[in-house]
């Protein structure tokens, strides 16, 4: 055995014990009657074990039931208010909601510390302290927009939002305004190219990836590219982040690979009810192949069988994304993501399980509006 | 097993994402295609006019006789197919083994397409009623009553979002090179043959692969291409019709609700006309917008379906290499199923009867495919929901509607046969707009004269007609030139 597998090793072990007492104290503050939030104090009473005495490490949240994201819609919202965050100021964000209720998260610090967490693994080259950046996704009630003004914060950095909202995306495709939706996508894209042109000293964005496509081709309609408005770090996420359409980028909107372009994208993969998992860096010689890693231990993805949610595939093997969250202000234990892939092996700067090749999940695939902004 | 790569502008583009052709009977995987992304296509086509400028150094006569040549090596030659070849016998059975089509129906199809690229200058002379093609290629030019005119191209490429299910659709797209046109396809998923052998003839009857691009993908690549197509058709459902209404970049194709109606001063001789409403059903495999779905009369009706079901009702789905399998494959998953269920619906209604009762179940479960034998449905009235359906499979509805009423009952209709002689009721029919094509006497519905101009006149969508006014002095140069 090498010196570097037994490093990996260690570090994975590692991960695996600082998991384990994360998890415990996680579930020791959710369940404790002087921490606690209401909807976790009164499930309790459900559960047929003591989360208190009965979860000491990881593998015991299984005892848990799935934890189903309908339990998030309506109200009252204060339900998921931890008991000791009672004065503190609140934020709810939004999922979902084209039609119905949304669903809602309650949030104190966590997406400051997820970004922060994020923050750490960006290339300081391509995303320079001090340069500011450009938001040019969903807002309104997500919380993708204070998020990233949040990243650009504390690498010293002003954000420029521009306004964009997803449901109304979603009602123009479902009835079939797609001239409309065309017509927005310009709307949004118009008044991206006004902010990079205006000399604001803006590296950094975020974009979805349809947004990124329609920025560079809007650019070029223009005679300029991105690299030319001074963008060289760009941070992305959605199933439709596939490695073709990351290849495509690199070698034709970019112009190449960072060392020739100079701009880099990292991919990743979220939602409101975790953090944000990044990517190993994608590279073609990889094939632009996709693999994301949770922010452990904040967040863990786990790719399970499908028949059976509580056991994870073999490395490689296909199966459903599943995810726990294990922050001091949210607790998740165990949700099934829309999503299924690969799972990937954990590395040295991710000790711990990945998940690539992301996709809907093929059951629900057809009838899921990805992809839409 | 063949890759084939999308192609851009003439260049081969093997994409990080594939999608198998699968056998629809074996499931054993034929081709492996590239898929092209959305993001792709629209950046292509803003080279589009190159393709223009490329095909106008030919002459129209030129490129007519380069699409004619194409013709024999479509029709007989070993042809490249991305990472390998393809001879026309394979051609035919790849078709058929990823459609589900019959051998023999492909076969024909592809007869079809090599009469239209054969009989290019008498196509072009009829879409354009006689026309100097010239006036095409230049844009202006003197019309022979001594007029000038002028047609403007409103497009260097014709875009189209070919279908997976129906292999005879291309004869609608192969005038657009001889025009000067590029050709910009998006391959039906199980149907890429056709896009590619013919781009391949292409090639080899020395027209520029520069001036044609294949983006075979998902709905991104369909959508980014009608939208940067100046010009593009779609294959889809009413659903997609209902899309695409009004939008004049876009001519959709769809469901073609044809019907044959019999005039009151024949349908008492209706037994004459047996031969013409059974073919019009069932070639094909009834799959065509061509094929008849509806058979109007007044009376007689109940004898009329029991006529028709008589001779269809008994046929049996047949391997698809059978000489007289008539019944195509339903490939996907729990479609055939699914499609019977919804004509079961319909058949419970009141004042329905299933003419084809007698002749045992209808649908025929493999292990990977599916057929529905054909079904013939006698309706009492027009209003009866099963009156205006039309399905992937020899099916129709036989309706009783006084000939007053007809014309406006029939609904949309893309081809009608109206057996009369009627001279009145011709006129009115002559003047119905709900009617498409319209044939006159025992004609069946499924055969096309391709010297009449037809649905969605390619000209006329492809070319905008306009005033030019010159000097008298250029108008004589014009002439004399």
């Amino acid at each position: 055995m090498s010196t570097t597998q037994i490093d990996l090793e260690t570090a994975v072990k590692q991960a695996k014990d600082r998991l384990d007492e994360h998890t415990y104290n996680t579930v020791q503050r959710h369940f404790h009657d002087s921490t606690g939030c209401p909807f976790w104090l009164a499930k309790k009473a459900e559960l047929n074990f003591d989360p208190l005495t009965e979860v000491k490490v990881y593998d015991d949240l299984k005892k848990f039931p799935l934890f189903e994201d309908e339990w998030l819609r309506g109200g009252p919202v204060e339900r998921w208010r931890m008991k000791d965050h009672a004065d503190r100021p609140t934020y709810v964000f939004e999922t979902g909601g084209t039609t119905g209720v949304p669903k809602s998260r309650v949030v104190v610090d966590d997406f400051r510390i997820d970004y922060e967490v994020f923050s750490e693994t960006l290339p300081d080259q391509y995303f320079p302290k001090g340069g500011n950046w450009l938001m040019l996704g969903p807002s309104g009630p997500r919380r993708l927009r204070l998020a990233v003004e949040h990243l650009a914060q504390v690498r010293g950095g002003i954000s420029f939002c521009i306004d964009l909202d997803p449901r109304w995306v979603v009602k123009l495709i479902k009835k079939g305004w797609m001239e409309h939706l065309e017509e927005y996508k310009k709307h949004c894209i118009d008044q991206a190219v006004t902010i990079l042109t205006a000399n604001h000293n803006i590296k950094c964005m975020f974009g979805t990836p349809k947004l990124i496509e329609s920025l560079c081709l809007g650019l070029e309609e223009r005679g300029t590219t991105l690299a030319e408005t001074g963008i060289t770090g760009i941070f992305s996420g959605g199933t439709e982040f596939t490695p073709q359409w990351t290849r495509y980028c690199v070698e034709e909107l970019f112009g190449g690979p960072p060392e020739e372009s100079g701009i880099y994208m990292t991919p990743t993969y979220g939602n409101t009810l975790m953090g944000l998992a990044c990517s190993k860096p994608v590279t073609a010689e990889e094939k632009y192949k996709i693999s994301y890693y949770a922010p452990q231990p904040r967040a863990v993805t786990e790719v399970v069988s499908f028949d059976d949610h509580n056991s994870v595939v073999g490395f490689g093997e296909t199966g459903r994304v599943k995810l726990t969250t294990l922050t001091s202000e949210f607790f998740v234990p165990g949700f099934l993501e829309r999503d299924e892939g690969e799972r990937e092996m954990p590395f040295e700067t991710f000790p711990w399980d990945g998940v690539s090749g992301v996709r809907p999940f093929h059951e629900i695939a057809a009838a899921t509006t990805v992809g839409v902004y | 097993m063949l890759e084939i790569p999308a192609i851009r502008w003439g260049k081969p583009y093997e994409s990080l994402e594939t999608t198998d052709v699968v056998h629809f009977n074996t499931g054993e995987p034929i081709a492996r295609v590239s898929s092209a992304n959305g993001g792709l296509v629209s950046r292509d086509m803003r080279k589009a006019s190159e393709a223009r400028k490329i095909l106008k150094q030919f002459s129209i006569e030129d490129l007519i006789a380069k699409v004619a040549h194409a013709a024999d090596l479509f029709e007989n030659e070993t042809l490249p197919l991305g990472s390998g070849t393809q001879t026309a016998d394979e051609f035919v059975v790849h078709q058929s083994a990823s459609t589900g089509l019959p051998e023999h129906m492909c076969r024909s199809n592809m007869q079809k397409n090599c009469f239209v690229m054969r009989n290019m200058t008498e196509i072009l002379q009829c879409l354009t009623r006689g026309l100097d093609l010239n006036i095409l290629s230049r844009g202006y030019g003197m019309e022979s009553r001594g007029v000038v005119v002028s047609l403007q191209a409103q497009t260097p490429v014709l875009g189209a979002v070919l279908p997976s299910n129906s292999p005879g659709v291309h004869t609608l797209w192969l005038p657009v090179v001889p025009l000067q046109m590029g050709l910009v396809l998006k391959p039906g998923s199980s149907e890429p043959w056709t896009a590619y052998r013919v781009a391949s003839a292409f090639e080899k009857a020395g027209i520029p692969k520069e001036v044609i691009s294949l983006y075979p993908g998902g709905h991104d690549v369909g959508g980014a291409l009608l939208t940067s197509c100046s010009r593009s058709m779609i294959f889809g459902s009413q659903k997609t019709i209902d899309q695409y209404a009004g939008n004049p970049k876009v001519q959709v194709h769809g469901p073609g609700f044809s019907k044959i109606f019999l005039g009151d001063d024949c349908v008492d001789d209706w037994e004459k006309y047996l031969d013409v409403m059974v073919e019009s059903v069932y070639i094909n495999g009834g799959r065509s917008c061509i094929n008849c779905s509806g058979i109007f009369a007044s009376r007689h009706t109940d004898e009329i379906a029991d006529a028709i079901a008589q001779r269809l009702g008994p046929i049996e789905a047949l391997p698809p290499e059978h000489p007289d399998s008539g019944l195509a494959a339903f490939t996907t998953d729990g479609v055939g199923k699914a499609i019977l269920a919804m004509v079961q619906q319909d058949l419970k209604a009141e004042g329905v009867r299933d003419a084809t009762e007698p002749y045992g179940d209808r649908l025929v479960e493999k292990e990977r495919c599916s057929y529905i034998r054909p079904i013939v449905a006698h309706a009492a009235n027009p209003q009866c929901e099963i009156a205006s359906k039309e399905f992937m499979f020899p099916f129709v509805s036989v309706v009783k509607c006084p000939q007053d009423q007809m014309i406006k009952a029939a609904g949309s209709t893309l081809v009608g046969t109206a057996i009369t002689e009627d001279l009145d009721w011709i006129d009115q029919l002559t003047d119905a707009t709900n009617i498409d094509r319209l044939n006159i006497g025992p004609i069946p519905t499924n055969r096309l004269n391709w010297l009449q101009p037809h649905e969605g006149n390619l000209i006329d969508f492809l070319f905008r007609s306009r005033a030019y006014q010159m000097p008298e002095e250029k108008v004589a140069a014009l002439v004399a030139g």
